[in-house]
């Protein structure tokens, strides 16, 4: 599934054009994206949380290769769901 | 950031739109990326990162309390996959 689909799904449903519903789909998509770059925390309810976090200094090794090299501290971003998620995808 | 402070910022940038009418797409985005996953495919949106099931193998587990044994069975757990660009742009952002 792309945005195009969530696009159609929702133009099935309300009445406005697709222009108008992407032009959403869109600004949705690039505000999270926005929050997550100023690690800032966006939580969905219902849906889950992006949480931004720190990884330290660690010794890493490359797969292929088998050679360790030092990975540098990094900034990541996880996606926790929420619990109504989480069982919703066991039924 | 919370949905409903999301809602907030997207309905500024669309006054030509009602409340309702942004609530209903955000709230249509969220639902229908968690209806795709319950029946097994998987979302991508380009600039942002993709959704998937990953599928958890059963172990053996132990209970905290009593240290008994126990097995927790296999699960599904939605899994979230950021784009390249949001990676690195975190990464740069250092």
């Amino acid at each position: 599934m792309t945005k195009a689909d969530i696009v159609e799904l929702i133009h099935e449903r309300l009445g406005l054009t697709k222009k108008d519903i992407a032009k959403v789909v869109d600004e949705l998509f690039t505000e999270v994206r926005t929050k997550i770059l100023e690690k800032t925390n966006v939580k969905i309810s219902g849906f889950g949380n992006f949480e931004v976090k720190k990884r330290g200094r660690r010794i890493g090794r490359n797969p292929k290769t088998g050679i360790e090299t030092v990975i540098e501290p990094r900034t990541v971003v996880v996606f926790r769901p929420s619990q109504i998620f989480k069982d919703e995808v066991n039924d | 950031m919370t949905k409903s402070e999301l809602i907030e910022v997207i309905a500024t940038l669309n006054p030509e739109l009602t409340k309702k009418q942004i609530e209903f797409i955000v709230n249509g985005v969220f639902q229908n990326i968690k209806d795709a996953l319950k029946a097994g495919d998987k979302v991508e949106i380009r600039g942002f990162g993709s959704f998937k099931i990953r599928e958890k193998n059963s172990k053996l587990g132990r209970n905290p309390k009593t240290g008994d044994k126990v097995e927790v069975p296999s699960k599904n757990v939605p899994y979230f996959k950021p784009g390249k660009e949001i990676k690195e742009l975190l990464i740069d952002a250092e």
